[in-house]
């Protein structure tokens, strides 16, 4: 089995408190994994060990084999991440925005690449556009654009949808599995969308209190909990208080 | 290092100041008025002091120089910071940009920034009033050198600090300059200092900057020694705050700050 993602004992502790006790898990190539979970439930720390923002205090990351620590910005050229709270400089233009992120990716044949993820995305009209002056679902485009400027291996994706009208949510939802397919990349999804992540992912790992309470295809949440639904999976398992603290 | 990453990131800054035309004037507008100022200064105490009246434009030389330390040392925090503010962080932190690559970046921008400011000013300076600062000669490159570093030293001690301790550092980013500026001595020789004051300015490079500008205008003498020792006080602290940079980035992995920055 080929995975592209290794995460194995991972932990981090702040002074105060431990966000994420001792996970582990991995991403199959050409697999969208879902990561579920209440607000404070650990998602956005895990993020954050894999994209390189925060270290573990303990475990291990593996990207395409590599080990993360020792081999930071060598991964960090085969990844990428897009979510609704970070931007692209907004006073640059949608193309200026995504010359300066091919530059520092270094990508070859950067016009092609640009010009492809402009049909792709259809952000042909908006790329001499300023990036400040975008609607959200435009704004949102633009960032997938960035996040995908680098062919990663490796895409992580933090509420990708929030905000965006139904259209556009499911625009970027069917360019995401279609981009998935040509690409055969691994995406780890973070998300509060629950049809969402039912649509999309595989397998899902729902965190809670900075641990994974339970994993399995949505399907396999959904007999085991005996829940109608993903989401009213996630509603029990987000209410059983005390059992995973 | 690679190349290409580093002018991305020029061009970013680049790209931001050339788009607006309120940006390229903030640049050249404060040191222009700052020139004007300190000239009509500058003429004043030529008239009225025997300590300025053999060399007219003494003042005003070293408010240009000072002028190009603080443009230097803000454009650099201004640079990061903008990263900061347009919520942009976390993306050239999670880009595959080493550190050494991001300081050359900005550095270089810095320099060119603070260029944009300071050339229109000069050139006010010599038909405003009949003073060059070319007067310095070649020694002028190695003052304007050692002003450069040490401004791109405290622009990266600052950053250093913004990593460590999230935009709540960004005060400390707008005061560093004034807090050191009564050390450096830009307007007055040191013997004006008290003791205590003046054993402090001797640990920093800008003392023997102004006093080496004082000394070839009035003297016009050279003392390679203020040159030489400003250099390597330069060198001393700008590995220093290197370091210290180096150190806060791992601290904000550790503690987390740079996920909060970025969001």
């Amino acid at each position: 089995m080929t995975y592209l993602v290794e995460v194995k004992n991972l932990k981090k502790n702040y002074a105060s408190k431990e966000a994420v006790k001792d996970i582990s898990f991995n991403i199959k190539e050409n697999e969208i994994l879902g990561l579920l979970g209440p607000n404070g439930s650990g998602k956005t720390t895990t993020i954050g060990m894999l994209l390189g923002l925060l270290k573990p205090s303990n475990g291990e990351i593996k990207i395409d084999n590599m080990n993360f620590e020792k081999n930071r910005i060598e991964i960090l050229s085969k990844i990428n991440f897009i979510s609704p709270y970070i931007e692209l400089p907004k006073k640059l233009t949608v193309k200026q925005n995504l010359i300066v992120y091919g530059k520092l990716y270094n990508i070859k044949n950067l016009k092609e690449r640009i010009e492809y993820l402009a049909e792709k995305l259809r952000l042909e009209e908006l790329l001499d556009r300023i990036t400040g002056e975008l609607s959200s679902g435009q704004k949102n485009r633009a960032s997938l654009a960035k996040a995908l400027i680098n062919k990663p291996k490796v895409l992580f994706l933090d509420e990708p949808t929030a905000s965006l009208d139904p259209e556009i949510g499911d625009f970027v939802r069917s360019f995401l599995e279609i981009y998935k397919k040509e690409n055969k990349i691994s995406i780890l999804l973070a998300s509060h969308n629950m049809n969402e992540v039912s649509r999309l992912c595989k397998s899902v790992l729902m965190m809670k209190n900075g641990i994974i309470i339970d994993e399995g295809t949505p399907s396999s949440l959904i007999e085991k909990h005996g829940r109608k639904n993903l989401e009213e999976v996630f509603l029990k398992l987000s209410k059983d208080k005390n059992e995973y603290n | 290092m690679n190349i290409i990453r580093v002018y991305g990131l020029f061009l970013r800054h680049f790209y931001l100041i050339t788009r607006s035309f309120p940006r390229i004037l903030d640049l050249i507008y404060w040191p222009s008025i700052q020139i004007t100022l300190w000239g009509f200064i500058s003429n004043f105490f030529a008239t009225y002091s025997t300590y300025y009246n053999n060399a007219v434009g003494i003042i005003l030389t070293c408010a240009i120089l000072y002028d190009f330390l603080f443009r230097t040392s803000i454009g650099f925090n201004m640079l990061f910071l903008e990263e900061i503010w347009s919520r942009n962080f976390t993306n050239l932190f999670i880009s595959p940009m080493k550190i050494s690559e991001i300081i050359t970046s900005l550095v270089v921008t810095a320099l060119i920034r603070a260029l944009i400011g300071l050339v229109p000013a000069i050139l006010l300076t010599s038909p405003l009033f009949g003073i060059s600062i070319l007067n310095l000669g070649i020694y002028l490159f190695f003052l304007f050198l050692s002003l450069y570093i040490f401004g791109i030293t405290l622009g990266i001690l600052v950053s250093a600090g913004l990593l460590r301790f999230g935009p709540s550092f960004e005060n400390i980013a707008w005061s560093t300059m004034f807090l050191i500026a009564p050390f450096g001595c830009v307007y007055y020789p040191v013997d004006i200092l008290p003791d205590i004051f003046k054993n402090i300015a001797y640990c920093m490079p800008l003392v023997y900057i102004f006093e080496e500008a004082r000394n070839i205008l009035i003297n016009q003498t050279v003392n390679i020694k203020n040159i030489y020792l400003a250099f390597m006080l330069n060198i001393t602290y700008l590995l220093i705050a290197i370091s210290l940079f180096y150190y806060s980035f791992n601290q904000a992995r550790k503690k987390g700050t740079l996920i909060n920055i970025g969001e």
